[in-house]
């Protein structure tokens, strides 16, 4: 069995930004800890030595001028966000979260 | 020609019929509207391969591809050769004027205001846009139950999963609801879904299609491609969204133009072909086997020759995959949070935004994508990422080494796409490890890059439709096709009609009444 614990997943779920009921929590304790033990072999392939790949093909940096294009007009881009004010996204407060 | 012919005919005939004027393009949408209005019906009773229909633009395009033919002159001589043939679109490439949701709460109701490099080649060639198909929630799944807009049916048996995550496209494409589809293809959500339904589908080179305007799961496996009835149809399909793109930086600056002539060279004699010593046996059906060892004797008498190859790490892919996998769509859909992207709850009046958006998220995800978020978070988290991310990405470095060598043997490597025929529904759903081991001989295209196929290979246990799974080197793509349209034909001579013709005739009465629910 992996030694993946109730309160670990209770931890990785907070730091995932996702609240699970107890329920939830019961049920993917149970289905990680055997996800985690089915994957957990790729240890013994994988020595040191042994170059990680990140990518199926050699990635190089793109650049392009530095000029204005075609982009999407201020309307447009708002219109999928939940909420809009003044032209702008509106966001719940993130700064002052402390004193509340 | 009735609309029950004319919805039967491959992408390229439909195509060539539309060039001759046997039939206008405004019939040829309708007739397809009509089959969907027949037999799609609703999760609770029918495919339910769509969750939008985009009729009004659908029309408007087809009407405008008959106009321009009946014009003639120099703008019908510009036209492309398959404008006016219908397509669907999987639920995770945006376009413009329709839903995209990803069969996502998270997203529901949204409309991009950009259309996908894909779906602009599409308008630009003028085929009418259907709609767009049902899927795993962010293209996360094998068998197209974890939407979160209800299953998808398998047209060849209502009570059996499509296979996923493209189950809505391929149920599409096998029930004739549209004669091709674009999908994404992240571990074999083309290929998997095209073998559960006995149709075609395509994990081309990656890079070799753009990826903008695709809802990313894991941007390093992530590849858009056709799905098909037939191996010329998705070549065509394939040859058409492919090219560089300057809006995605992973896009290779190669030369696409051969794949559809490759799918019409069908000649097999001398061609090496490879079986993987370590993806037979063990977890496959018999019967999956013997249809094997069937078509491998096709290709022996049709003058290939076949040999075992041996990749001793592709026993490692699948773990491998399912650690970086979840890894990049953790980081991925950590956009989703309801303050940047996706559908906002607020739990209660001055919620903090980390109240927010864990509310967003509890209520936007299910549980399949929950599921992946923590394991990829586990992955990545301090103390273990050594463990299991970097031991992984070590992984895809033995896996792709393997496969080149294996490669300096063989043109291409075979083998049955799937371990089983298309599982009952709901079967899976409480057995996560179950579910992903689907996936484990399609994994090692997606960890590697190559290209690689599915076709139908035949019937196997309760009649349903086994897929073989064909891949090469990267940019080989035009030697898949041309193994795949060879065996294509000679399943075809073997039996004296086009697998998908073997399909079950679906009608109103089985799909709507629930006959066979």
């Amino acid at each position: 069995m992996s030694d993946l614990t109730r309160d670990q997943i209770r931890h990785l779920s907070q730091l995932a930004h996702l609240n699970l009921t107890d329920e939830e929590l019961d049920r993917v304790s149970d289905e990680l800890d055997q996800i985690v033990d089915s994957v957990a072999r790729v240890q013994e392939a994988a020595s040191e030595d042994i170059e990680a790949t990140s990518h199926p093909i050699a990635l190089t940096n793109v650049f392009r001028a530095d000029v204005v294009r075609g982009v999407l007009s201020q309307e447009e881009a708002l219109s999928g966000a939940p909420e809009a004010e003044t032209g702008r996204f509106k966001v719940p407060a993130i700064l002052d979260e402390d004193d509340r | 020609m009735n609309h029950h012919e004319m919805i039967r005919l491959t992408a390229l005939q439909m195509a060539e019929e539309l060039r001759k004027k046997t039939f206008s393009s405004v019939e040829l949408t309708r007739a397809h509207f009509e089959r969907i209005y027949e037999i799609d019906g609703t999760a609770e009773a029918g495919i339910h391969a769509y969750l939008h229909l985009n009729e009004d633009e659908a029309y408007a395009v087809a009407a405008e591809v008959d106009a321009i033919r009946a014009a003639g002159g120099a703008e019908a001589e510009q036209l492309h050769p398959y404008a006016g043939v219908p397509i669907a679109i999987k639920d995770n490439i945006v376009t413009i004027g329709q839903p995209t949701t990803a069969a996502s709460k998270m997203l529901e109701g949204w409309m991009s205001p950009y259309d996908a490099t894909v779906i602009r080649t599409i308008r630009a060639a003028k085929l009418p846009i259907l709609g767009k198909n049902n899927m795993d929630e962010f293209a996360m799944g094998s068998t197209t139950e974890y939407s979160a807009f209800g299953v998808t049916r398998n047209p060849w048996d209502l009570n059996r999963a499509p296979g996923g995550s493209g189950g809505g496209s391929a149920a599409a494409v096998a029930a004739f609801m549209a004669p091709w589809a674009l999908g994404s293809d992240t571990g074999g959500s083309i290929r998997e879904p095209a073998a559960f339904t006995g149709t075609v589908g395509t994990k081309p080179t990656y890079g070799s299609v753009s990826r903008y305007g695709l809802i990313a799961m894991a941007s390093s496996f992530d590849q858009i491609g056709p799905h098909a009835r037939t191996t010329a149809d998705a070549a065509a399909l394939h040859q058409l969204i492919a090219g560089h793109d300057p809006k995605d930086a992973t896009s290779l600056r190669t030369s696409w133009d051969g794949l559809l002539d490759a799918a019409q060279n069908q000649d097999l004699r001398g061609m090496r072909i490879g079986v993987l010593d370590e993806l037979q046996g063990p977890g496959f059906t018999d019967e999956i086997d013997r249809q094997f060892e069937t078509v491998l004797d096709m290709l022996r008498d049709a003058g290939a020759i076949v040999s075992i190859v041996e990749c001793p790490n592709i026993k490692y892919a699948l773990p491998a995959y399912y650690l970086v996998v979840p890894s990049e769509a953790s980081s991925n859909l950590a956009r989703f949070d309801g303050l940047r992207y996706g559908n906002r709850v607020v739990p209660h009046e001055g919620a903090t935004a980390a109240e927010v958006m864990a509310a967003s998220r509890e209520a936007g995800f299910g549980d399949e994508v929950k599921r992946r978020i923590i394991l990829g978070t586990y992955a990545l988290s301090a103390g273990y990422v050594d463990a299991y991310y970097s031991s992984a990405q070590r992984v895809r470095t033995l896996v792709q080494q393997d496969l080149n060598k294996a490669f300096e043997k063989v043109d291409v490597m075979i083998g049955p796409t799937t371990p089983t025929v298309a599982v009952p529904m709901g079967e899976q759903v409480s057995d996560p490890v179950s579910m992903y081991l689907d996936d484990v001989v399609t994994t090692p295209a997606n960890l590697a890059g190559i290209p690689a196929i599915s076709i139908p290979g035949g019937t196997a246990d309760h009649g349903m439709p086994v897929g073989m799974h064909i891949q090469g080197p990267a940019k080989a793509d035009e030697v898949v096709y041309r193994v795949a349209a060879g065996l294509e034909r000679l399943i075809e001579e073997a039996t004296g009609v086009p697998f998908y013709d073997r399909a079950p005739e679906l009608t109103a009465a089985v799909t709507m009444e629930g006959e066979r629910l």
